[in-house]
């Protein structure tokens, strides 16, 4: 099943300057290892050494922060988007 | 680039992992998304700046320019800042405080009565010295008036993106500058991520997502006019409302700058941040002594210009408070109401919700021992009342309506009595 992975600025030089990418899997989890396995070194920028979503990264399912539903086992189904946006904006 | 350099501004650099990046229109690392900082050359710096350098030059917030993120002289809001610090003894008689209370009165700043003119003024500097052409922001009001404002007086291309139910002084206060005002059906926090997507797509200046490092440190300007109208010292409480938090955190790096610089004796005093308890994201997370933020989904509050569920430096903010000694607290919004009242009517300063916020989390720490009776404190006040009147307006009831006869206003209103301001 594969998913849009919308890729911020800051990450396309690991994307070849793709803003939208395509990965697999059936949950945020897994999509973020498929997508490593495509552009390897991506998860590290993602994620911290504990292999949780780093502190100024915010993850969306459609339109919903994934803090706010089941973090990385939020389940994805075909059609979902997942943007991946700096957290640090605003205020 | 033909403007001359600035050697006191060396680079921008990662706050989390240190990488320097060079000064463009960038905002977060590469590798860890930490927020990128203005970093400067202090021993430079110390070399020129002097009290008596600053005191020579014009009372606008640009006397400390040194420590301003621009290569060249600023080209916008050159007659931002410097706005008064009102001492306040009816309002520290209310509130219980023996020793000196004052009011950073930024409701009175220069072009949009707020403090977001001092941000603007940097970032808009910085865009054009960058060549950027079309400027835009996220805001809950006051930043979009600003950038509205300034982009119209230095004939930049300007977009604001709002939430679409602010208060229509805040919406008026954008329309009138001829930018376009896109109204978002959603909370700030939706407004904020469709800005940091489009600023990704399209390279356009936005103040406080790309320009944000240059931006943000506009607010340092609150900090350092703050131990200049003192006298060179920090007072031993400061009290801030907090959206993002970045002001906080940048008044905090003022007072520690100066102090670096030996313009003022080491210490910043104690910091206190204040929220709407309908969006206390920051006060949440203080007070369950956790570092972590945890995002409140959908705000619930009439203070308008707070109601940031994600905010960007929520974590630095509650370092910055726990450091200095500080705490934090929240305010209804009848409190918040019932704060702009008293700071109204015991100083003169009408300020929007936000202000009401402050006074009435400093009534709750000064109370409460957070703040003690005899020691100095300084509320900012970052926003001006005119531009929420809708909070208010039930509050402050009608005018009393007469004809135009002496002996109405005999009858009818002096047999009323002559008003209660006086007796406070």
């Amino acid at each position: 099943m594969s998913t849009s992975i919308r890729i911020p600025t800051p990450l396309r030089k690991l994307t070849n300057g793709a803003e939208i990418v395509q990965a697999d899997g059936a949950n945020v989890g897994e999509l973020l290892t498929s997508l490593d396995a495509k552009f390897p070194g991506l998860r590290e920028r993602i994620c911290d050494e504990a292999g949780q979503v780093r502190r100024f990264v915010n993850v969306y399912l459609n339109d919903e922060d994934i803090r706010f539903l089941n973090e990385q086992a939020t389940a994805v189904k075909t059609g979902d988007e997942i943007s991946i946006v700096p957290a640090i904006a605003g205020g | 680039m033909s403007q001359p350099r600035n050697p006191y501004f060396t680079s921008l650099r990662c706050r989390e992992c240190g990488r320097d990046y060079p000064k463009e229109a960038v905002h977060v690392c590469e590798y860890d998304f930490g927020p990128l900082e203005a970093a400067y050359d202090y021993d430079a710096i110390r070399t020129v700046l002097t009290r008596h350098e600053i005191e020579a030059r014009p009372p606008t917030m640009w006397r400390y320019r040194e420590l301003l993120p621009l290569d060249g002289e600023p080209t916008v809001g050159l007659q931002t800042g410097f706005t008064p610090l009102v001492p306040a003894p009816r309002l520290a008689r209310r509130l219980g405080l023996t020793g000196d209370l004052f009011i950073k009165n930024d409701a009175v700043n220069f072009p949009t009565l707020s403090f977001k003119d001092r941000v603007v003024a940097v970032a808009l500097s910085r865009a054009k010295e960058l060549g950027l052409e079309t400027v835009a922001c996220a805001s809950t009001g006051n930043l979009a008036n600003s950038v509205a404002a300034n982009a119209a007086a230095s004939g930049l291309n300007c977009l604001v993106f709002i939430p679409q139910d602010l208060e229509r002084g805040k919406v008026v206060g954008s329309l009138i500058f001829g930018a376009r005002v896109i109204g978002i059906r959603g909370s700030y926090d939706i407004v904020n991520r469709l800005c940091s997507e489009i600023a990704g797509k399209y390279g356009w200046g936005f103040v406080n997502v790309n320009l944000r490092p240059y931006y943000a440190e506009g607010s340092k300007t609150v900090g350092y006019e703050i131990c200049e109208q003192l006298g060179w010292r920090a007072p031993q409480h400061t009290v801030i409302c907090m959206a993002s938090g970045s002001l906080l955190t940048k008044v905090h790096k003022a007072y520690s700058e100066f102090a670096k610089l030996g313009l003022i004796t080491p210490g910043t005093g104690s910091i206190h941040g204040a929220q709407a308890a309908g969006c206390g994201p920051i006060v949440d997370a203080m007070k369950l002594g956790r570092e972590t933020v945890k995002p409140v989904a959908k705000p619930n509050t009439i203070v308008k210009s707070l109601a940031i569920g994600t905010p960007a430096d929520g974590y630095y903010a509650i370092r910055v408070m726990k450091e200095t000694g500080g705490t934090a607290e929240a305010a209804t919004d009848p409190e918040a109401i019932a704060g702009i009242e008293l700071l109204a009517e015991t100083t003169g300063i009408f300020a929007e919700t936000a202000g009401g916020v402050t006074v009435a989390c400093a009534k709750k720490l000064i109370a409460s021992g957070a703040i003690p009776r005899d020691e100095s404190v300084v509320l900012c006040i970052t926003g001006n009342g005119l531009k929420t009147i809708e909070a208010v307006t039930d509050a402050v009831g009608e005018p009393e309506i007469i004809g135009g006869s002496l002996r109405e206003f005999d009858e009818q209103i002096l047999a009323r009595g002559t008003g209660a301001a006086a007796t406070v």
